[in-house]
């Protein structure tokens, strides 16, 4: 057994985190900053914070994944970082010519109470950013929150530095991407060109993150929202931000800043979820809903009611991010499956209530938690006490999927085991059948090899 | 463009290579980086600067203290629960990403697939974190009964004053198990290097000595720095095993903490990755009279070499016929895959910048098949993994190393063996080496590039300079050298293949050579159209 200190008894955990279903801050604000184009991120702590996020990163994406650091010595941490942020300002200008760097926090420079702000414009006084660049700063105390919270601060800080409000709406909404893959973020894209709405994305990883193999290293790669979209954003008629915990900062700072109104709403994952951004989407752009939208929805429902009898009633355990796992979850509903194990590390005091509004009526046998201490150890000891049928989530699940022998499904971050998330989007109606499919391969693949010879079924 | 006359070993001069690449830097990086950027001659006494500081905005390879210290030393023992004290982050990233195989009999404890966190909050560190501490390692204890727990300080421990040693001595007491803590918060010094020591300062204060088991053996050895990435502590073990060597415990690949508690009763300590053990090795000598040499499992002829010197040592006939046997048997199956497999690589071109040792130990792989290291250099090493241990007392103690505890050991009266002492003493006088680590840089080829601390601008020019055939390097190297279309062997992680130690290990690496070097797949890039003339279309659909 490869979890094999796992029982079903659970204690109380009030200190302990045990296999977290979360990370920290700064990872966030990395992924975040890599969706602009020409961005270099920096990370403001000791070297191993860059280094650990840089490679997390990289074995999800198999890209390459640029960031550099102020590696932090014991006297920087004596006397504080501003030198060390001075100095690799500097640096990075002259050795790798971004067009931004993008600073942000860690819990060491927090603790030691570094402010960012001050040194940046300090590194601006003397004169360290050249003309036309730029470095932008967001906190992201590795104590507060998770991953997703670093993600949310850096879109807050983006928009912050570089929207501006003229007295000319453009006649665009911003849409602000929840935490999801390239694959997916070119796929709103491809939704927004159906729609015939014109918008600005941010972040934007495509083409960033899943880069082609072309011969040559290319430190900024094509992709990634521009300096003059994140300007033009100030003028926009809305904001819709995909993802309660990672876009509700930036939105509230795009309207604080810029007046441009706001409204959130969930990411476009399953069937519900869709309808309500493509509906969000047809009102914020004044558009009417093209029929081969109508047809996409279409496509996705026909499956989902072919195959309906292997979904039905099928036990779920789903860990991962609020903003993935809700409408994830709600999708699993809609198509009569029970997700009845649900953990989050991200906290965030609305979780409960959604899960309840999901989850009460149809799954009233449902755990759910978030915070501290909802970890997927907790996960697991649900699971020993009443097995479930499939299991959805980032890479770490395949030690408790084999285990426990479980169908598992790879969503959410990180997934470092198998390619896939880079080049086939979970969003929108298309990526729901994407959805489909995987479930509906692992429950399949499941019964054909553990059925008896005599129930073995050619045709499914 | 290298200067085709200038080639040496048929290796460029690589002087403007360096020119060039210190133009880029401002004036004082670009002088700090030129003492880390050697063109080799091994007929000199360079100096290389290594072990310093990386200049903040740098995209270096380089890790934390932490990481060294959990991530490398203590991540492999099976059998102990580290637990990491510190916002989330360093656990979770810290969790199985190494590949530190392990064989835990049934019914035995085994952590290594589980992360164990404090996960600190805002409160903890505004009100200090011993308490959650505490409470963190009791819910550890009657969860899973751990033989031992290993706290583990990241950056905001030592800053807020958190204490972890008098946690982790109150606990002990508490709980009746061996409890210990590590003061490795990341910034402690320039990287991962820190955390080695102070990782083997904790061992060895720690747990070398508890357990005066009985001998089993006959000849009693321990290897430490093999961390059985990829399994490659599995090949070694099967080795001493047919041989008769008893291996009472590995530092730290496939071990438990059991095992590291009986390893003062071995004869000789056996040291693979110099920079990362050779500490524990020094102080088991100091304490208890065990003399170590340097060995190499890396690569077919290293690994002969390598068991003839351990035979030497306990001079036994039986011992080294035996040995020989098991040469002679396996070398007859490395040269058959070899001879098949070097005619279709020799004349290639590698560089590897990796690690305390494995940037030197893989170069003598790659030799085997016949492909040249032209540039390679360490990524966490100090000067004696350049240029060998006579320099360690002409190194210069800098701030950064003083803060790290130096533990000063003295004898152990009743476990001291003189009749080690002797038998040193003995073989020193007919040229047998001890401590015998001569570093990488005697062993390269002149003009050779040597690069400490080698950083991402440096990796770019390096490319575009040698147009190597196999780049060898980390995870966060990887795809940016595979997108200038040069393959990357991660020697970290060995890209989730391996083993590659001891004989089967290098038929491995042979046959991964084979399949990196031997591929048409980089060939196939450019689009056949690439150099076709375009064609405007008529029948294109308009918009």
């Amino acid at each position: 057994m490869l979890l094999r200190h796992t029982t079903k008894e659970v204690r109380e955990r009030t200190a302990l985190t045990v296999n977290p279903a979360k990370t920290c801050q700064p990872v966030g604000a990395m992924y975040a900053a890599l969706g602009v184009h020409g961005c270099l991120p920096h990370s403001h702590g000791s070297q191993g914070c860059c280094s650990y996020h840089r490679s997390a990163l990289t074995r999800h994406y198999k890209e390459p994944v640029m960031a550099a650091t102020s590696s932090f010595t014991e006297g920087s941490s004596v006397f504080g970082g501003q030198a060390n942020l001075l100095q690799a300002i500097e640096t990075i200008f002259a050795v790798y010519e971004p067009e931004i760097i993008a600073v942000h926090s860690t819990c060491l420079s927090e603790t030691i109470g570094d402010d960012l702000n001050q040194i940046v414009n300090k590194a601006k006084d003397e004169g360290k950013v050249p003309f036309g660049k730029y470095v932008i700063q967001a906190s992201t105390p590795s104590y507060v929150g998770s991953h997703v919270t670093g993600y949310a601060n850096m879109l807050e800080a983006f928009v912050k530095y570089f929207a501006e409000k003229t007295n000319e709406k453009i006649r665009q909404i911003n849409l602000l991407s929840g935490w999801v893959e390239p694959s997916d973020m070119r796929e709103l894209k491809r939704i927004m060109k159906m729609m015939k709405v014109k918008s600005v994305l941010l972040p934007d990883t495509s083409d960033v993150l899943d880069t082609p193999m072309t011969g040559k290293f290319e430190m900024y790669p094509k992709g990634g929202t521009t300096i003059p979209e994140m300007v033009s954003m100030g003028d926009s008629m809305q904001t819709l931000g995909l993802g309660e915990w990672a876009t509700t900062k930036a939105a509230i700072m795009l309207d604080n800043q810029c007046k441009v109104p706001f409204d959130i709403i969930d990411i476009p994952v399953g069937l519900k979820a869709t309808d309500r951004f493509i509906q969000a989407l047809a009102k914020a752009g004044r558009v009417s809903i093209p029929e081969s939208i109508t047809e996409e929805r279409g496509r996705l429902l026909d499956v989902i009611t072919d195959m309906h009898q292997y979904l039905y009633g099928k036990r779920v355990a789903v860990y991962g991010d609020p903003d993935n796992i809700i409408p994830l979850i709600e999708f699993l509903v809609d198509m009569d499956m029970k997700p009845v194990y649900i953990v989050s590390g991200t906290p965030g005091k609305h979780f409960d209530s959604r899960m309840a509004e999901i989850l009460s009526e149809r799954v009233p046998e449902a755990k759910y938690k978030n915070g501290p201490q909802a970890d997927m150890f907790l996960m697991h000891q649900w699971i020993k006490e009443n097995p479930v049928d499939l299991l959805i989530g980032n890479t770490y699940g395949k030690y408790i999927a084999r285990d426990e022998k479980i169908p598992f499904v790879r969503m959410g971050f990180p997934i470092v085991d198998r390619i896939g998330h880079s080049y086939f989007s979970t969003l929108g109606y298309t990526g729901g059948l994407r959805i489909v499919e995987k479930l509906l391969s692992a429950i399949m693949d499941k019964q054909d090899a553990t059925c008896l010879e005599e129930k073995f079924e050619l045709v499914m | 463009m290298p200067n085709r006359k200038n080639y040496i070993n048929g290796l460029p001069d690589p002087s403007t290579l360096k020119e060039e690449i210190l133009k880029k830097y401002p004036p004082k990086l670009a002088k700090k980086r030129a003492k880390g950027l050697v063109i080799n001659d091994p007929n000199l006494e360079q100096e290389i600067m290594a072990n310093v500081r990386t200049i903040p905005g740098i995209i270096t390879q380089r890790g934390c203290t932490y990481a060294g210290c959990k991530g490398v030393v203590l991540g492999p023992t099976r059998d102990i629960i580290n637990l990491v004290h510190g916002p989330i982050g360093c656990s979770f990233y810290a969790w199985l990403t190494r590949r530190n195989q392990t064989r835990p009999l049934e019914g035995e404890d085994n952590y290594i697939t589980y992360s164990f966190s404090t996960d600190m909050q805002d409160e903890n560190i505004v009100f200090g974190g011993e308490a959650k501490l505490k409470e963190a390692v009791r819910e550890a204890y009657e969860i899973f009964k751990p033989k031992a727990i290993g706290i583990f300080s990241t950056c905001p421990v030592g800053l807020i004053g958190d204490d972890v040693h008098s946690v982790s001595r109150d606990m002990k007491a508490e709980l009746g198990i061996n409890i210990f803590g590590f003061s490795c918060e990341g910034y402690r010094g320039v990287s991962q290097s820190a955390g080695h020591h102070i990782a083997n300062n904790g061992v060895f204060k720690h747990v070398v000595g508890l357990n005066d088991r009985e001998r089993v053996g006959k000849f009693q050895v321990n290897l430490l720095g093999e961390y059985n990435i990829g399994g490659d502590a599995f090949e070694i073990e099967k080795l001493f095993e047919e041989a008769g060597i008893t291996l009472l415990s590995t530092f730290s690949g496939n071990s438990t903490i059991k095992s590291m508690e009986y390893s003062h009763t071995a004869d000789l300590n056996m040291v693979m990755c110099h920079r990362s053990i050779n500490y524990i090795a020094e102080m088991m000598e100091e304490k208890y009279g065990i003399p170590w040499i340097k060995v190499s499992f890396v690569g077919a002829e290293s690994t002969c070499k390598s068991l003839r010197k351990i035979a030497d040592y306990f001079g036994d006939a039986d011992l080294k016929a035996k040995v020989e046997e098991i040469i002679a048997r396996e070398m007859a199956k490395v040269e058959a895959v070899k001879s098949s497999i070097r005619p279709k690589v020799e004349g290639k071109l590698a560089m590897m910048f990796v690690g305390g040792s494995r940037a030197h130990h893989y170069q003598d792989l790659f030799a085997e098949l016949g492909i040249r290291t032209v540039s390679a250099g360490y990524e966490f090493a100090h000067r004696d993994d350049y240029e060998g241990r006579k320099v360690i007392p002409s190194i210069k103690i800098d701030a950064d190393t003083r803060n790290i505890e130096e533990l000063s050991v003295t004898k152990d009266e009743a476990h001291f063996r003189p009749d080690l002492v002797e038998k040193k003493a003995e073989l020193v006088s007919k040229g047998f080496e001890f401590k015998d680590y001569d570093g990488m840089m005697p062993d390269m080829l002149k003009n050779s590039l040597v690069i400490d601390d080698v950083n991402h601008w440096e990796t770019e020019k390096l490319i575009e300079f040698y147009k190597p055939d196999v780049f060898c390097a980390g995870i966060k190297e990887k795809y940016v050298v595979q997108k200038a279309g040069v393959p990357l062997k991660q020697l970290h992680s060995y890209d989730y293949g391996g083993p590659y130690t001891a004989f089967d290990g290098a038929i491995n690496f042979y046959v991964e050579m084979e399949r990196m070097l031997a591929t048409n797949i980089w060939k196939m890039i450019d689009a056949p159209w690439k150099h076709e003339s375009e064609l405007v279309g008529s029948m294109t659909i308009e918009a």
